[in-house]
């Protein structure tokens, strides 16, 4: 990745499922890692069940915090009927990490199935694996860390097991 | 220097926070709410929920008259509850600094308009900043305490969703030392508004703003773009950072103090180019001011007046080409509704089936509007819908009232529903309002509220009793009823319809979201039911249609049994463990 190139990682999901978790922790590791980071989302009416959409942008200076449309390098959508809905915010070549992918729907009937796919957006960027577990650590409750870490890592592995790291 | 990562909300308490501020008020409201929320987790500042956001500023004037450095944060409809006061604090002006924040809610992400809160500056005639980032708000917030004591006024802080609820890096810096202010004793002249001291302050106001005029050539960034300099960009705020996206080649003069304009700043760069456009969210509020200067700005029309700008927006408003995307047919984004086991479902389908109108107001329970439930006929401000019933019995007569039910939540009664209850005792009417009590100011995100016995910081409160109220009111018809039993629901509002008085039921089950109440699901028996949909009217996210007939997501359903009444067939039990 270049310096001056601005990444876009688009999160969508229904209110509830942890949109926002996912999409806080991706651009705390952004941060810790030493990027420049944006990160957009709405409240209020839209948690109520309804859809959710939350913008991440790293670089080396990033100025809007909103994606231009059909600019996001990665979906991450945590139910498959956003995922269909967001398809044309991917760029040509993007990314796609949603229940469709091998073991992510079984993960996604656990409450920290959302860490699992977001395990899988961590092989693909270029954060401190430490920046991650820090991110985690910070957003987590206590109480869930040890099941949400766990999900992270079994979704992790499965990017290295698969194709290995496919970040250009 | 430290640095995090925070939203435009944390920055905002975070700046008010170092610049020693003393007082800090709100009521919760979206985008708003968690400037005070964030304010709450630093010591030694007096935090709270005020009832309103009137009282909210009221109760910050106070502190500022008296010497104390105070923040008050709304929506921007906020700030019309806030007017009356608003208007003459111009007049009076402050004795520690003061800063009132209107978040706006350009496209209508949780509100029920998009005013351009940019003309209560104008309005007013206060000062006005606007940052484009959260490391900005943090910077201006503290800047705005200075300027406001300097200048001897309210400063007006204007943000929008997509900066409050934007996350950008920002630079810390240890927060000033906050002794116990001097009282300042309060000068009659300057604080009472009687019509002869009021005269010569409105002249104070004047003066004030020719000053800050010459001040707001001191808060304008230039820059120049990568182009030939030909064309130049006029704009502030988030838009900025779109500009400075779609047309890195352009020429921009970013205004951070946008009222009073700088005229000077203005000219200057708009006689150094050859075209000026004026890129601005929602009204004309700045291109109207730079047309009054003389100079001539590109019409853009008014397509881009309403909604919410972005990168590609503001690309198109500049004629650049935007990437086409093939927009895949597909389902439309999902609607919010209300949660599994809310305990406003039970009220919503009791009125549906009764077939009155009803009319409504802000918060969660506005979503009995849309289907099924579809029980809602009027929703425009806090505390009008109670107002809305009455209205209509003064222009069709008693009988009218009873296919009228006004509908409120207990921390919008609390707002702005006291009145016109008082209202409707006082003028003879014999409306039907149901108070919604879960107690919590549940739209926003769980909020306590006079009701709900704690306060922000935490400390046990007195909490009002609904019941009593009304009744000191002059409503003797009040009954307090749960919400989990629509026998009981609908027995509840035919009496009280039916009644020549003035009628209040009270609605009291906690928010499901709140105690995560959660008993033991149901689920249907599919060899019983005939799917006739009788469950699906009730608009719970837990009951879905399947290949294989309907049923209970058992992850959702949190045992409310509402659907277990409405099923005629007796389809649907408790889960056997």
């Amino acid at each position: 990745m270049s310096d001056a190139e601005t990444r876009n990682v688009l999160f969508a999901g229904l209110g509830g499922q942890g949109v926002l978790v996912v999409s806080g922790i991706t651009a705390l590791a952004a941060f810790r890692t030493g990027y420049d980071v944006k990160q957009s989302e709405v409240h209020g009416m839209a948690q109520r069940g309804g859809s959710v959409t939350s913008h991440v942008r790293f670089g080396r200076k990033v100025r809007s915090p909103l994606i231009p449309q059909g600019a996001a390098d990665f979906l991450v959508a945590i139910h498959e009927k956003e995922s269909t809905r967001c398809r044309s915010q991917i760029r040509p070549g993007g990314i796609v990490i949603d229940p469709s992918l091998p073991g992510a729907a079984d993960e996604l009937c656990n409450k920290w199935g959302n860490l699992y796919l977001l395990g899988i957006l961590s092989g693909h960027l270029p954060f401190d694996r430490e920046a991650w577990r820090q991110a985690i650590r910070s957003v987590v409750p206590q109480k869930f860390l040890e099941l949400n870490l766990a999900a992270f890592d079994r979704g992790a592995a499965s990017v290295s097991q698969s194709n290995g790291d496919i970040a250009s | 220097m430290e640095r995090a990562l925070y939203s435009g909300n944390e920055a905002i308490a975070r700046g008010a926070c170092e610049a020693g501020v003393l007082v800090a008020t709100a009521y919760p409201g979206t985008p708003s709410t968690e400037i005070l929320e964030s304010l709450s987790r630093y010591s030694g500042i007096n935090v709270e929920w005020s009832c309103n956001e009137k009282v909210a500023l009221e109760v910050a004037s106070g502190a500022s008259f008296s010497g104390a450095r105070a923040l008050v944060a709304m929506k921007h409809v906020g700030l019309n509850v806030a007017a009356d006061p608003l208007m003459t604090l111009a007049y009076t002006g402050v004795g520690g600094g003061m800063v009132i924040v209107s978040a706006d809610d350009p496209g209508m992400h949780s509100s029920q308009n998009e005013q351009d809160n940019r003309f209560f500056a104008r309005f007013a005639g206060i000062p006005m900043l606007e940052p484009c980032d959260s490391d900005e708000a943090l910077r201006l917030t503290k800047q705005a305490f200075d300027l406001s004591e300097r200048f001897d006024t309210p400063v007006l802080l204007r943000v929008t969703t997509r900066i409050s609820h934007s996350k950008g890096i920002v630079q810390l810096e240890d927060p000033k030392p906050r002794p116990q202010p001097e009282r300042i004793p309060l000068q009659p002249s300057k604080y009472v508004m009687l019509p002869s001291h009021a005269r010569r302050r409105a002249i104070v106001r004047q003066e004030r703003l020719a000053a800050l005029r010459r001040e707001a050539e001191n808060w304008v960034s230039e820059e120049r773009g990568a182009g030939n300099g030909s064309v130049g960009v006029i704009t502030s705020g988030i838009v900025y950072n779109y500009v400075r996206e779609a047309a890195p080649d352009l020429d921009i003069l970013r205004l951070i103090m946008t009222y009073p304009l700088p005229d000077e700043a203005v000219r200057r760069f708009a006689e150094k180019h050859s075209r000026i456009v004026v890129i601005e969210e929602l009204d004309t509020f700045l291109t109207d001011q730079v047309r009054a200067l003389g100079i001539e700005t590109e019409d853009l029309g008014s397509s881009w007046k309403t909604g919410e700008l972005d990168p590609d927006r503001v690309a198109r408003m500049l004629g650049r080409e935007v990437r086409e995307i093939e927009v895949v047919k597909g389902p439309p984004p999902s609607p919010p509704v209300m949660c599994p086991g809310c305990p406003h479902r039970s009220t919503f389908a009791v009125l549906r089936n009764l077939g009155v109108e009803v009319t409504g107001d802000i918060g969660c329970y506005t979503l009995g509007a849309l289907p099924p439930l579809s029980a809602m006929n009027t929703c425009v401000n806090m505390g009008g819908g109670v107002a809305h019933a009455f209205g209509i019995e003064k222009a069709h007569g008693p009988q009218s009232s009873e296919k009228t039910v006004a509908v409120i939540g207990d921390s919008t009664f609390l707002h702005s529903g006291i009145t016109p209850l008082l209202d409707i005792v006082y003028n003879g009417g014999t409306t039907t309002t149901i108070i919604l009590d879960n107690a919590t100011t549940a739209m926003t995100g769980r909020q306590d509220h006079p009701g709900t016995g704690r306060r922000l910081d935490g400390a046990q409160a007195p909490a009002v009793d609904l019941e009593a109220l009304c009744r000191a009111l002059g409503v003797n018809d009040v009954r307090t009823i749960g919400a989990y039993d629509l026998d009981t629901v609908e027995q509840a509002v035919k009496q009280a319809l039916a009644r020549r008085e003035p009628s209040v039921i009270i609605v009291k089950t906690p928010c499901v979201l709140m105690e995560r109440r959660r008993g033991v699901a149901y689920s249907i028996d599919v060899d019983v039911c005939t799917e006739c949909g009788a469950c699906l009217e009730l608009g719970c996210p837990a009951i879905k249609e399947s290949d294989d007939g309907m049923l209970i997501d058992p992850l959702l359903c949190t045992g409310c049994d509402l659907c277990r009444q409405v099923c005629e067939l007796q389809a649907i039990q408790e889960e056997e463990a």
